[in-house]
């Protein structure tokens, strides 16, 4: 692991642990109340399930039109991750809902390309493990795929009837929700980078077990 | 063996047995709220749930904190334990290379 590694491990685990008291001390929102604060956990792992699908859709890009082996290593950590944050989403989104909009789940479009990406990430680590030879490139075309459902996850709020907050919350957010907020982001970021670097670690290492073996084999 | 009649007169007996008899349906039907409630004849909608009847948003905001939290960590000791046995492994290759055997 590089020197920089456990340094930023201990920040982030220091911020994360820092996170629920600048929460708490962030104001109720006037119609949705207490549960309005699962928002600060829920938007930054939304954006970071978006900027993984990307992350694994450009190194998969780069992967089919170079050949690097590299960028197969980081493509497989990011859709890993992908499925990691995507379930966050998918789980502390419904909680919020059951309690603001009344019901669990709303096959909106917001929620429902969301689904959509969390599914081609699936599919992706599905195909990786039982596609067989070939099937690098196969679930790299996936991702490809996974990539561009990302800006019309984004946008859909805006530009389609759903009852999900638009994305023009986030800019008029009161000075001390978005500290809690822009907090929260922060450690989320940095985590992804964190676990990213573990993961990208791994397939580094089962490259070398394999190279290992091949050099036996011959 | 003591029975009732033994400290009981007939007269007594005669009067207890009417005062069960008179005061068993008084008791059956007196309500815990004094009145007994109304026959629902129509539903009149509301446009919001009472509070007492609202769902606590407590409950929620802790599971969807307790799951993130959960699942991170649950996600650090899974790839930690992976990335522990692939560097085992690679380390008892590269003995067994060195020793110029396999196993």
């Amino acid at each position: 692991m590089p020197k920089w590694f456990t340094p930023a491990a201990v920040v982030c685990a220091l911020m994360f642990a820092a996170s629920p008291f600048l929460i708490a001390n962030a104001p109720y929102e006037a119609t949705m109340g207490l549960v309005q604060k699962i928002f600060y956990y829920h938007l930054p792992s939304a954006w970071v399930f978006l900027l993984s699908a990307i992350i694994c859709g450009i190194a998969s890009a780069r992967f089919l039109f170079g050949g690097s082996p590299k960028q197969d290593r980081l493509a497989h950590a990011a859709a890993e991750l992908t499925v990691l944050f995507g379930a966050i989403v998918l789980v502390t989104g419904p909680l919020w809902a059951r309690k603001a909009w009344g019901v669990w789940w709303q096959w909106d479009v917001r929620l429902t390309s969301s689904f959509m990406g969390w599914m081609v990430a699936w599919a992706y680590l599905l195909v990786r493990k039982y596609g067989g030879p070939g099937s690098d490139k196969l679930a790299a075309g996936l991702a490809l795929f996974g990539m561009a459902n990302v800006p019309f996850v984004y946008i859909s709020v805006n530009y389609w009837r759903t009852i999900h907050p638009a994305t023009s919350v986030v800019p008029t957010l009161p000075v001390d929700m978005g500290i809690a907020l822009w907090f929260a982001v922060a450690c989320f970021v940095l985590l992804f980078v964190l676990l990213l670097r573990m993961r990208v670690r791994l397939e580094e290492q089962r490259a070398k077990l394999d190279a290992l073996y091949l050099s036996l084999d011959e | 063996m003591h029975s009732i009649s033994h400290w009981m007169n007939k007269p007594m007996r005669v009067l207890a047995l009417l005062l069960l008899l008179v005061s068993t349906p008084a008791f059956a039907q007196q309500q815990p709220s004094g009145q007994p409630p109304k026959q629902t004849d129509e539903f009149v909608p509301i446009s919001q749930l009472p509070p007492q009847d609202q769902l606590p948003a407590a409950p929620l905001l802790v599971t969807a904190y307790a799951f993130v939290w959960v699942v991170l960590f649950g996600y650090v000791v899974s790839v930690a334990r992976r990335l522990t046995k692939v560097q085992t492994e690679i380390e008892r290759l590269d003995a067994d290379i060195k020793r110029g055997t396999r196993t």
